[in-house]
């Protein structure tokens, strides 16, 4: 087996490592280079990208992310629990009730994100129904902002959301909720106390899904953002394309990886489940 | 008759624990084998080094006097029903069948007619394995591996899978399969009734090492271990003696001086449609069951009783 | 456990799942080029059709998909029967820290690797940079669904073939294939939709002759209004959901 097995990793093996861990290798490289006059870097050695990172102006860029990641994350789960509660007790119709949530997943990120601009900007549809009907005179102000970006990310990640608490729900045995009602307890009842409490491994496993894609987001906080709401991966592009500054930028992405890992370790170590 | 599989010695540890200890074994040809034992005592793991699935760390496997530890489990003549019997779910019966003929340079056609008519699977024989009973599918295979023709069966538990009523009917046709072949049976089971009633001879496993080999008759009559009673059959004991219960009898006033007797108190009458079970406790405190016909008058809980047995019913097992 | 109002809830949360595609949808056909509904019209279609540069983005992004998508479900089924048998702690690990990078890092240091290989040999950017850097990130994807489905297989299947003579490649390739095809099958689907999809990798990676249809989508996109994002929005979408909804039939049959 052990020369067939050799055979079979040595693609994925190779591409892991070239493709993946040494470029990351490269970035690690670069942190420690000095910027140069037109873009490029070189010498001298420096830690000083590593001391900017830690400034207060881009440690309060990298706060504002993770409050929008969390922010979302929570949102996610606030709205996507009764979802899943509802398809886990929808009897015949589970897998079309499933299919429709994870639909919109199979349809094009970048379209879903387009979608919220086409409703929420100041000739969107929305802006455009509030002026017809006399609400507002003036368009509101709906896209570029905070709250846009959030609305965006929530959208596009429910589904990463909504499928491991199903999946956690599901699971749970109908005579234990027949068993609490049996004992006396109140639907909410139940739901608080037997509910809840099994579905935590999948309330976990969604926090994972959702919070680590919201926080390294790029396409939506851009899109919807627009330039106002910075958060760390617009920062890390800025580095990249207008500033030229590639050791800084380095620095910065792989803090937030720095960042992704500590999470996934904290989180997903210490119940012993891997993603994979 | 000549020894067709040999374990000399054998041992598989796995870290923290030796599934299987020294283990050995001899299987004669043409023979119905049982390997009777409690889950856990390593009587899979004993398959899988004999199907070449495991290595084993110490000890050699011979068959028909070559040894084929070293063996990968396709150069071995030797198959396997599986518990789940593992029906290739994308292949028919038919191909199911003929998977292992392409590999073993068969004769062919022929056989596989042969396989196909003794396990009346004719008419089943283009269904995929998802449309067949369980029955069929054991069947399946069965036939999957009869038409190579191995020089040993193993076939590891494969009627747990079946339900109850079906198990005692399969039990009768696969012994007669087993005659009709002539091919060695290794047959695994924890169900001591199963290897009682199928095998020409069986032989007890506990904690990764063979307690006794013997017919049917030898091990349940004459066990040599404490743990090889028990486990083939209910057994009263009474410091280093063992009594079954069907040999025990109960008498209201005490029997004869040439039969063994205890004076007892009856705790409770059971009746189970064929014969009671009247158990009671003696007066040193010991806990018996005497298996008696539903004819005899009925003892009540409180009566005091004799209860008495042959002493060649007797069975001197010192307690491990 | 009986909850009034939930069935009410489900509803408020499918509207708000599907509605933003649906409006998009609808305007598509829309005559008028703002957000007031003028009349039916296929005017907005028409203009995409017409667009070169579009029919040309999407031909880019079909090619890449295809070969990134066989390419990446190749190495993971191989891998994941890899992993099946034996556990490797650093390919897994690497392979679960391929899936949490954000998407904006993974882009910079492939475009650094390329830039740093491309120092040494005379290769530029165009769609084979862009072909292996979706290899890498769908690789991760193909793994987890088809380790998945390997899990759920019988164990015994595949001793069963070795118990009947079959070699071990024999055993994986008339056994363990087969009955992975599903699985692998799902796999493939997943890393087509999210290479086709892909936008800000592609966009870091690619070369001047290498324009994908989400490249351009987001260039028009950033510019503000345009219907015609709209037409190939519904096209995409209807697209992606027969795709979807066929495999979904051929997994049921």
């Amino acid at each position: 087996m052990t020369r067939l097995r050799r055979l079979f990793l040595a693609p994925s093996v190779t591409l892991t490592v070239l493709l993946f861990l040494t470029p990351l290798g490269i970035l690690l490289v670069y942190t420690f280079l000095t910027r140069g006059a037109y873009g490029g870097m070189g010498a001298p050695w420096t830690l000083e990208n590593w001391v900017r990172v830690a400034d207060p102006l881009y440690l309060g860029i990298l706060v504002r992310s993770v409050l929008a990641a969390a922010v979302s994350t929570l949102l996610c789960l606030v709205l996507g629990f009764p979802l899943a509660l509802f398809i886990s007790r929808a009897g015949r119709r589970k897998n079309l009730y499933l299919f429709l949530v994870v639909l919109p997943f199979w349809t094009s990120f970048l379209i879903r994100t387009y979608a919220w601009m086409f409703l929420l900007r100041d000739t969107g549809l929305i802006n455009t129904l509030l002026i017809s009907a006399g609400i507002v005179r003036e368009p509101l102000p709906l896209l570029y902002n905070y709250g846009a970006v959030v609305l965006g990310l929530v959208y596009g990640y429910l589904p990463f959301m909504v499928l491991p608490l199903y999946a956690a729900l599901e699971r749970i045995d109908s005579n234990l909720l027949e068993a609490s009602s049996d004992l006396g307890a109140h639907p909410w009842q139940t739901l608080k106390r037997v509910v809840l409490p099994l579905s935590a491994p999948g309330v976990r496993a969604g926090l994972i899904l959702v919070f680590i894609p919201c926080l390294g987001a790029y396409l939506t906080p851009d899109l919807l953002g627009g330039g106002k709401t910075i958060l760390i991966g617009t920062l890390i592009q800025n580095q990249f394309s207008t500033a030229r500054d590639w050791p800084f930028g380095s620095a910065v992405s792989l803090a937030l990886m720095a960042a992704v890992m500590v999470l996934l370790m904290v989180l997903a170590r210490r119940h012993g489940d891997s993603l994979l | 008759m000549e020894p067709v599989l040999e374990l000399d010695r054998v041992s598989k540890h796995f870290p923290g624990h030796k599934a299987v200890d020294q283990l050995n074994l001899t299987l004669l040809d043409g023979e119905f084998f049982c390997l009777l034992g409690p889950s856990g005592c390593g009587k899979t793991t004993t398959l899988r080094l004999i199907a070449g699935f495991e290595e084993p760390t110490d000890g050699e496997i011979r068959l028909r006097g070559q040894a084929i530890s070293r063996l990968k489990p396709y150069q071995r003549n030797i198959n396997t029903v599986f518990q789940s019997y593992a029906l290739f779910p994308h292949l028919t019966v038919r191909a199911n069948i003929e998977f292992g003929m392409r590999y073993r340079g068969n004769p062919a056609r022929n056989a596989l007619e042969k396989t196909v008519e003794m396990l009346q699977l004719g008419d089943k024989i283009d269904r995929l394995p998802a449309q067949l009973s369980g029955g069929e599918r054991q069947r399946v295979a069965l036939a999957r591996s009869l038409v190579l023709e191995p020089d040993v069966l193993l076939l590891d538990e494969p009627l747990s899978a079946l339900d109850p009523n079906l198990r005692k009917q399969v039990r009768g046709e696969l012994k007669d399969l087993q005659r009709r072949t002539g091919i060695t049976f290794l047959f695994i089971t924890h169900d001591q009734e199963e290897a009682l009633s199928m095998s020409d001879r069986l032989a007890v496993m506990n904690q990764g090492k063979i307690e006794q080999t013997g017919t049917p008759q030898d091990v349940y009559l004459k066990p040599s271990t404490r743990f090889a009673a028990t486990f083939l059959g209910p057994m009263n004991w009474v410091n280093s003696t063992g009594i079954r219960p069907e040999s025990t009898r109960v008498a209201p006033a005490p029997p004869g001086d040439d039969v063994r007797t205890m004076p007892a108190q009856v705790e409770d009458s059971i009746f189970l449609g064929n014969c009671v079970h009247v158990k009671a406790r003696l007066v040193t405190g010991e806990p018996f069951v005497a298996e008696v016909p539903r004819t005899m008058p009925r003892f009540m809980p409180g009566d005091r009783v004799h209860l008495w047995w042959e002493p060649s019913d007797e069975l001197h097992l010192p307690p491990q | 456990m009986k909850i009034r109002g939930l069935g009410f809830y489900a509803v408020l949360a499918y509207f708000f799942l599907h509605a933003p595609i649906a409006v998009l949808l609808a305007f598509s056909f829309n005559s008028g080029r703002f957000t007031v509904w003028e009349g039916v019209s296929f005017r907005w279609y028409e203009a995409a059709l017409r667009n070169s540069q579009l029919l040309e983005a999407t031909l880019n992004s079909l090619i890449i998909a295809v070969a990134a998508t066989a390419l990446a479900a190749t190495a993971g089924t191989l891998c994941a029967y890899a992993l099946w048998k034996r556990e490797a702690r650093w390919l897994t690990s690497a392979l679960t820290l391929s899936l949490v990078t954000p998407e904006i890092v993974m882009g910079i240091s492939l475009l650094a690797f390329f830039q740093w290989v491309f120092r040494s040999f005379s290769v530029h950017l165009g769609m084979h940079t862009v072909v292996l850097a979706h290899v890498t990130f769908c690789l991760a994807y193909v793994v987890i669904v088809v380790l998945a489905r390997l899990r759920t297989m019988d164990n015994s299947l595949e001793e069963a073939a070795l118990d009947l003579g079959a070699g071990e490649w024999q055993a994986f390739y008339r056994v363990t294939l087969p009955a992975l095809g599903p699985g692998i099958a799902a796999a493939a689907l997943l890393a087509f939709t999210i290479s086709f999809d892909d936008y800000v990798i592609t966009s870091m990676v690619a070369g001047v002759d290498s324009e994908t249809l989400p490249m351009v989508l987001y260039a028009i996109a950033r510019r503000g209004a345009n219907p015609v994002v709209n037409a190939i929005s519904a096209m995409i979408v209807v697209a992606l959901g027969l795709l979807v909804l066929v495999s979904e039939r051929f997994r049921e049959s």
